[in-house]
């Protein structure tokens, strides 16, 4: 219970509002991408919420202090009441951002999302070549989201367009930049793929040379240079690279909520993998709640919760110690110091999987996005993330 | 809110805040939020919490007003402030090249 204006009997730092709520609407989506964030047991998942709930989530987050609305997936454009939910955030004062693979789209329904009120639209590219697009995605798509990037832009919606960047495509980047131009984006994301879920699955696979990762990086230094002002592109090292880790969230409990389709609240996009944790569920809890008092928000809120050597680092207050998700898959401590982080004494098992990646051929097979691979591999994400 | 459907037109270096009307770029907007307490700049998939002064300068900014145009509105209305008219100007700058206005 959170009783206002009584003091604390723990000392706690001010827990701040939420500033980004991330709804994903359903899971259900037409690609097969091999790096989804979605989790990989998806398809054993409760049931997709309706309107009315979604519609409380929003008002609830909203009243929290929730500003940027996220609306993604799976595909967000398969539910038909998206229309519904786009007003009702436009009336609550959101910003809100569609997260798209364009699949779905047609001109009339941007323009009847634009009428709704929605701000801006996010669309993911696999890649600048048609023929590597359509195989990443799984299916025929490529044409359609060029059509649909048009379209995005003619009903006068502001635009940014994703690459998710892997070994397979990384070599197209100045291709993609120039696509990006072309279809008029007004940011750009060159989003590097990161290891979890069904990502840390085809690890092996997608995880580009330091060679590769370093002139991607020249080629978006020299872009954007060229494009400041006109077009935003924010391109980040695959943190496997860094030697420091990412202020993963920008904290634990910070500013992010993810509400998944069957109303599962969560810190982050894979913290559903972490064990002796109970999420809490929008459905029998409030947002504030879930926000403020539950176990789940506060595990790793402050910096009592760290070991060493975080707890002493001067940088703690910076990077939070990286990701608790990353500290979990490679340790088996979600407590753990990201292992990214040349300070920790493991930081040997980030080397041996780039070393591991780096001896994989391309005949490895891809494992796709589906049900039936969700349903196949949730049993081997788990062995791979035993603790060692 | 309409948008001139306008093509954007790519430089290849990038050219400072010009003297013309200044609009807050595409997909931008600012709202007063109760719970922050503060003017915030809103646009895609970003927020920016702005100060009392940002937000005043931000807030004067209307598609037709140039940097100078601008700086003489926020001068007539707080005389008490002084020449803050080189203060306006290199904050626009800097909203310029975050990509706020255009």
């Amino acid at each position: 219970m959170h009783e206002g204006g009584s003091p604390s009997p723990i000392a706690m730092p001010a827990i701040k509002p939420p500033l980004w709520l991330l709804a994903e609407l359903t899971y259900a989506c037409p690609l097969q991408c091999a790096y989804c964030s979605n989790p990989v047991d998806f398809n054993g998942h409760g049931k997709t919420m309706d309107t009315e709930t979604w519609i409380r989530v929003l008002r609830d987050a909203r009243s929290m202090g929730a500003l940027q609305l996220g609306l993604s997936g799976g595909e967000p454009l398969v539910r038909q009441d998206l229309e519904t939910l786009v007003a009702e955030s436009t009336k609550l004062g959101y910003y809100s951002n569609l997260i798209t693979s364009g699949i779905g789209m047609d001109a009339a329904r941007a323009r009847s999302l634009k009428a709704a009120g929605l701000d801006h639209i996010q669309v993911s590219f696999q890649s600048s070549e048609a023929n590597q697009n359509d195989e990443i995605a799984g299916m025929r798509a490529y044409a359609h989201k060029l059509d649909m990037a048009r379209a995005v832009k003619a009903a006068g919606f502001p635009m940014v367009l994703c690459f998710v960047l892997h070994r397979d495509n990384l070599h197209r980047l100045r291709e993609m930049l120039d696509l990006a131009i072309e279809l008029e984006a007004d940011y750009v994301e060159l989003a590097t793929t990161q290891y979890y879920g069904w990502a840390l699955l085809n690890r092996d696979r997608l995880l580009p040379t330091l060679e590769q990762v370093r002139e991607a990086e020249g080629v978006a230094n020299e872009y954007q240079a060229r494009l400041k002002g006109k077009m935003d592109i924010y391109f980040v090292v695959p943190d496997y690279y860094e030697k420091r880790p990412k202020p993963c969230m920008n904290g634990w409990g910070s500013v992010f909520l993810l509400v998944t389709p069957d109303g599962t609240a969560l810190p982050c996009h894979a913290a559903r993998q972490l064990p002796g944790f109970e999420f809490p569920n929008v459905q029998t809890s409030s947002v504030k709640d879930i926000w403020q008092t539950s176990d789940a928000f506060n595990r790793f809120r402050g910096f009592g919760w760290m070991k060493e050597p975080c707890l002493s680092c001067p940088e703690k207050e910076k990077d939070f110690g990286g990701c608790r998700c990353q500290a979990f898959q490679f340790t088996g401590d979600a407590a753990a110091t990201d292992p990214v982080c040349d300070k920790s004494p493991l930081r040997h098992l980030v080397d041996e999987a780039v070393s591991s990646a780096r001896s994989t051929t391309i005949e490895k097979p891809i494992i796709f996005r589906n049900p039936k691979n969700s349903d196949r591999h949730a049993i081997k994400l788990a062995e791979l993330t035993t603790p060692r | 809110m309409s948008e001139p459907d306008k093509k954007i037109e790519y430089a290849t270096e990038y050219k400072p805040l010009h003297d013309g009307p200044i609009r807050l770029a595409r997909g931008h907007r600012i709202q007063y939020e109760t719970v922050q307490g503060c003017d915030v700049l809103l646009y895609p998939e970003g927020v920016v919490q702005l100060s009392e002064s940002a937000a005043m300068i931000l807030k004067t900014v209307d598609g037709q007003k140039s940097a100078t145009e601008i700086a003489a509105a926020l001068m007539a209305q707080f005389p008490e402030a002084g020449d803050i008219s080189g203060d306006v100007k290199s904050f626009l700058e800097v909203a310029h090249a975050r990509g706020w206005i255009a």
